[in-house]
């Protein structure tokens, strides 16, 4: 005997990636703690694959789980990019359910997945609980800010294990944080031997290009 | 403290197999759980005495088998303990991308009475 303990979490992920799959649309589990600027990437993605008819439907769509507040969905609503919030009270991470519900909400709102080339889930700002949850994601991204250190990936290494993308984030305040860059790609290395790293500043668009390309993203459709 | 939910999908998935035995009661509940699963076990113990309260696993003695995270060297040609979840070889430094076991996260067994 020995049986998973998350066989009902994982056979939703396994749906949920049926569905995107079928849509056609990559999703981001995007981690991270709180603070290291998940948010702010997204408004910045949001901006650079913008369509330029502002009439045309942008091809992003967020849900974002916090613990309270939609303040981060107002935010890329303001960014321009539909979002949606899942407010999960005293829960520290997000289910594969709660994807699975978000995305019928998102639809009764008018924004189906089919026809979107790029759907995030920002998880809720934690380094240990949403490491085990599979959502049925393309992929998982998480990030590591400039401001948090060069050893926090030796910290909590199962997170950074599962990570297929890390984004060195801020990185445009690393010199001011005296951020050892080579450092923390040797510690990523160790403990995210198969992650692809990409240092990214949200705030003037350094690594943004490099980071769309990981996320196998170079050419987006363009909405009609 | 996502130990509560993981100690919720133990109580649904042991309950199961005891009616399935036809058991009335469970003495021990055993799980498997990877070095790398990102679990705190004193919190899972936590979580076992609150989530078994008012069912026949109530009083259960909870049992860990700990796995080890390991990753195999393709240079050395044999594996290796990732300690602390680092994957470079203790032998030759070279960093390995393959992970043998340590996500485990699984109910290994129960007692049943």
């Amino acid at each position: 005997m020995g049986q998973r303990l998350l066989v009902h979490n994982d056979a939703q992920a396994a749906a949920n990636r049926a569905h995107f799959a079928a849509s056609g649309v990559r999703v981001i589990n995007l981690l991270s703690s709180p603070g290291s600027g998940k948010t702010a990437l997204l408004e910045r993605l949001a901006r650079e694959l913008a369509p330029s008819d502002p009439g045309a439907r942008h091809p992003m769509a967020v849900i974002v789980g916090d613990l309270a507040t939609d303040n981060d969905a107002r935010r890329l609503r303001a960014a321009g990019v539909p979002a949606l919030q899942i407010t999960t009270g005293q829960a520290c991470h997000l289910e594969a359910a709660m994807v699975h519900r978000a995305l019928h909400d998102l639809a009764h709102l008018g924004h189906p997945l089919d026809g979107l080339a790029l759907l995030v889930v920002e998880n809720v700002g934690n380094l240990v609980c949403p490491a085990a949850f599979d959502l049925g994601e393309s992929q998982r991204v998480v990030l590591l800010s400039v401001t948090e250190g060069e050893d926090k990936p030796l910290k909590y290494p199962a997170i950074f294990h599962s990570a297929d993308v890390v984004v060195i984030s801020k990185s445009d305040l690393a010199e001011a944080c005296g951020f050892d860059g080579p450092q923390a790609r040797g510690h990523l290395a160790r403990v995210a031997p198969q992650a692809r790293i990409v240092e990214v500043s949200s705030r003037t668009g350094d690594g943004i290009a490099e980071l769309l390309g990981a996320l196998g993203l170079e050419r987006v459709p363009v909405a009609g | 403290m996502h130990e509560l939910s993981l100690m919720d999908a133990v109580r649904e998935l042991a309950l199961e197999q005891a009616a399935r035995h036809g058991a009335r009661r469970i003495a021990a509940i055993t799980l498997r759980v990877g070095s790398l699963a990102g679990v705190e076990i004193e919190a899972l113990r936590f979580a076992h005495a609150v989530v078994m309260a008012d069912t026949i696993a109530a009083g259960s003695r909870l049992e860990i088998e700990a796995v080890p995270a390991e990753c195999f060297c393709a240079a050395c040609g044999q594996p290796f303990l990732a300690r602390d979840g680092c994957c470079d070889c203790p032998l030759c430094g070279s960093i390995s991308r393959e992970l043998l076991r340590g996500r485990e996260l699984q109910l290994a067994s129960l007692e049943l009475g």
